[in-house]
């Protein structure tokens, strides 16, 4: 999960070095890892988040803050709740990325084996100087 | 279909890929190691590579460019990390400016080769690794290698 969101935050969106601190500073906390795994895979409340740890659910929102602060989670507003998840869209750019690395990769492994059949082929045949070239 | 299996580990920003060829080691290991084999299959065929230079040694760098249907060029550049002729093979691929710098905000991708002998034919296994830009400046300042150990140990100890 780290992976991806630096990745985007640092790649895609371009940050600022202040942005940066403010990313390693969120980062930096094991509550604040935890309650962004937990965003990443749901989309707990507030107040949900703050039943999971031994502390009052104003440290919890003070935590919370701090990722939203860094870009690593969004609040949503509920009825009386307030929802927190990872930013979707670090998701879908960071997925998008790697299926276009995939993508590349498969023309790639295509390509290596047409010129190796291309490389058996009569003329080419069992030469250890490279075949047709 | 040489392909036998794609795995995408979204978590982890990588890619594993195994493909099998009905060729020995030392043609598929050819693939990689003359750049004129290489730039023929490097580029999709809209947008051609040629291979520039070409030094498959530890610390040596392969340049290319790959040349678009509206005639933009677009340069990039390996890093050669590690290399055991005729079996492995790694290094970073990056975006270069036109004297070969990297460029800085685009991403980087660690790529490791394996090729092993299989029933008469070969096959490779490959791990793409996209890396961030922090990732790839490391490498720059403090030496290939050690630069990007150094970046994933610390990335991993930060995030452990």
């Amino acid at each position: 999960v780290w992976k991806w969101i630096i990745y985007n935050l640092m790649v895609v969106d371009d940050l600022s070095n202040r942005a940066v601190d403010e990313l390693l500073h969120a980062l930096a906390d094991t509550t604040r890892r935890d309650i962004l795994r937990r965003c990443a895979t749901g989309q707990p409340s507030v107040s949900r988040l703050a039943r999971a740890y031994p502390m009052s659910f104003a440290a919890v929102q003070k935590h919370v803050a701090v990722l939203e602060r860094a870009g690593l989670v969004t609040k949503e507003r509920r009825g009386r709740e307030q929802l927190v998840r990872t930013d979707a869209r670090a998701v879908s750019r960071a997925r998008q990325a790697l299926d276009e690395l995939e993508a590349t990769w498969r023309g790639r492994v295509d390509r290596m084996s047409d010129l190796l059949v291309e490389g058996t082929e009569p003329e080419g045949k069992n030469s250890r100087m490279g075949g047709t070239g | 279909l040489s392909i036998t299996s794609v795995d995408t580990d979204y978590d982890n920003l990588t890619i594993t890929l195994v493909a099998d060829f009905d060729a020995p080691i030392q043609q598929v290991w050819k693939l990689w190691s003359d750049p004129r084999k290489l730039e023929r299959w490097w580029g999709p065929p809209t947008d051609p590579a040629t291979v520039d230079t070409h030094d498959l040694s530890p610390g040596g760098e392969v340049t290319y460019r790959m040349t678009g249907p509206e005639g933009d060029v677009h340069h990039g550049l390996w890093r050669i990390t590690a290399v055991g002729s005729p079996t492995s093979l790694e290094f970073t691929d990056a975006f270069a400016d036109e004297d070969g710098t990297p460029i800085a905000d685009m991403p980087v991708s660690t790529v490791t080769v394996q090729l092993t002998e299989r029933d008469g034919g070969t096959r490779m296994e490959m791990r793409l690794m996209l890396e961030s830009r922090e990732d790839m400046e490391r490498l720059l300042s403090t030496g290939v290698v050690d630069g990007l150990r150094q970046a994933v140990g610390q990335m991993d100890a930060l995030l452990k």
